[in-house]
């Protein structure tokens, strides 16, 4: 059966309180989930509590701030700060979001912080996601065209064309979607998820691409496409506004559309 | 670092690209998510038909049921609404048997004996309004 609770070393137990340094203004307690591959122990939820005075306002500022004055064994993982590499995809206050994207001021009382659900944990914040990455490249991300280029320049597009890959190519690959997924949860094995989805839907919507047949061919599968039940929590997650619900969809209107 | 800490034991050394792409597509499952969206469209008047239909037998007996079920639209209608019930059961139950029952050999037995217990039960309904139809 799928696994509805945690295994028992999976377990998360209390951990330590960091009071805020004496004459701290206006204080708010960050929860994180803990878990070090090296000690043997069960995974803990640390809490710390940062002068929000003395802090940025993204939730990032302050584990940034968390690990450079408070506890240097911190890890997550994090990169340009505004959205759009996509590293500092967390479980934030029961959301999965991007922490740089996400206000400290949007979460009333203690903010928790654990990984991405349901993946493997490599350290505290950083999640696994060698699967996705696995899964992103089976459905080949890239051109694929028998008809050679214009010998002169690039493949055009015209404006509607080129239209019909907006809300996907702004995709960073966050992973938010995908682990918000129950069916991801599930069967992550075998279904790609509404990332992996959404890359293959903005091939497939990609009018320089030749590859279409062959793309939906390798989506036709009970597993990889229609283990979607339109759960939409990957639409409700995206800290970037997209819609992988609605790109699955598609896909789904198109095996639909060859049958005849 | 406890001292007793053994080295992880590696059970999987295929790529994840591997894995990934198992066993390839199955080339199906598109018709099986459109029957289920038709079953589901046909039931809706179906069922206001049926809730209508047991409302107008409310304390009917045997022989006026008997009667109901002969008229010929009210056969039709009623294995109609038999038919896709059944099957949109059987196929809802399909999906979530495959999304939550883990290991192939589990997943088969259940969908086998799931899916035979929803095929006598629609049997035996199909062959109730038939006895009554033609009674």
């Amino acid at each position: 059966m799928a696994e509805f609770t945690l295994p028992a070393n999976s377990k998360v137990g209390k951990g330590t309180t960091y009071k805020a340094a004496p004459g701290a203004t206006r204080v708010k307690e960050f929860e994180v989930y803990r878990w070090n591959p090296d000690d043997g122990k069960n995974p803990v939820m640390d809490t710390y509590e940062v002068d929000l005075d003395k802090c940025g306002p993204m939730v990032l500022d302050a584990i940034i701030k968390i690990k450079n004055e408070i506890d240097a064994s911190l890890t997550f993982r994090r990169s340009c700060r505004e959205g759009i590499c996509g590293s500092c995809a967390m479980n934030i206050d029961g959301t999965n979001t991007l922490a740089c994207l996400k206000p400290i001021d949007d979460v009333k009382g203690a903010i928790k912080i654990t990984p991405l659900p349901h993946m493997p944990v490599v350290k505290d914040l950083v999640p696994d996601l060698n699967q996705q990455y696995a899964q992103l490249r089976s459905i080949e991300p890239w051109l694929q065209a028998d008809s050679a280029p214009p010998p002169d320049g690039e493949r055009l597009q015209s404006k509607e064309e080129r239209a019909e890959i907006d809300g996907m190519w702004e995709c960073i690959l966050c992973f938010c979607c995908s682990t918000s997924c129950p069916s991801y949860w599930w069967n992550g094995d075998r279904y790609l998820g509404p990332a992996v989805l959404l890359q293959a839907y903005r091939w497939i919507a990609d009018s320089r691409d030749e590859a279409t047949g062959k793309r939906l061919d390798a989506l036709e599968d009970p597993f990889k496409l229609y283990r979607c039940h339109t759960i939409m929590n990957c639409t409700q997650t995206c800290p970037k506004g997209l819609n992988p619900a609605k790109a699955i969809g598609k896909i789904k209107q198109l095996m639909l559309e060859r049958q005849g | 670092m406890s001292k007793e800490t053994a080295a992880p034991t590696i059970h999987i050394r295929r790529s994840g690209l591997g894995r990934a792409r198992g066993l390839g597509t199955a080339k199906s499952g598109s018709a099986h998510w459109w029957a289920e969206r038709v079953t589901s469209a046909a039931l809706l008047p179906l069922v206001l038909y049926f809730v209508i239909s047991v409302l107008i037998l409310k304390g009917a007996d045997h022989a006026e049921m008997a009667a109901y079920m002969a008229e010929p639209w009210n056969t039709v209608l009623y294995i109609a609404l038999i038919a896709a019930l059944f099957s949109h059961l059987s196929m809802g139950m399909q999906a979530v048997i495959e999304d939550y029952v883990r290991t192939d050999a589990t997943r088969i037995i259940t969908l086998l004996v799931v899916k035979g217990g929803i095929a006598i039960l629609a049997l035996a309904s199909l062959i109730s309004v038939l006895k009554l139809a033609f009674s």
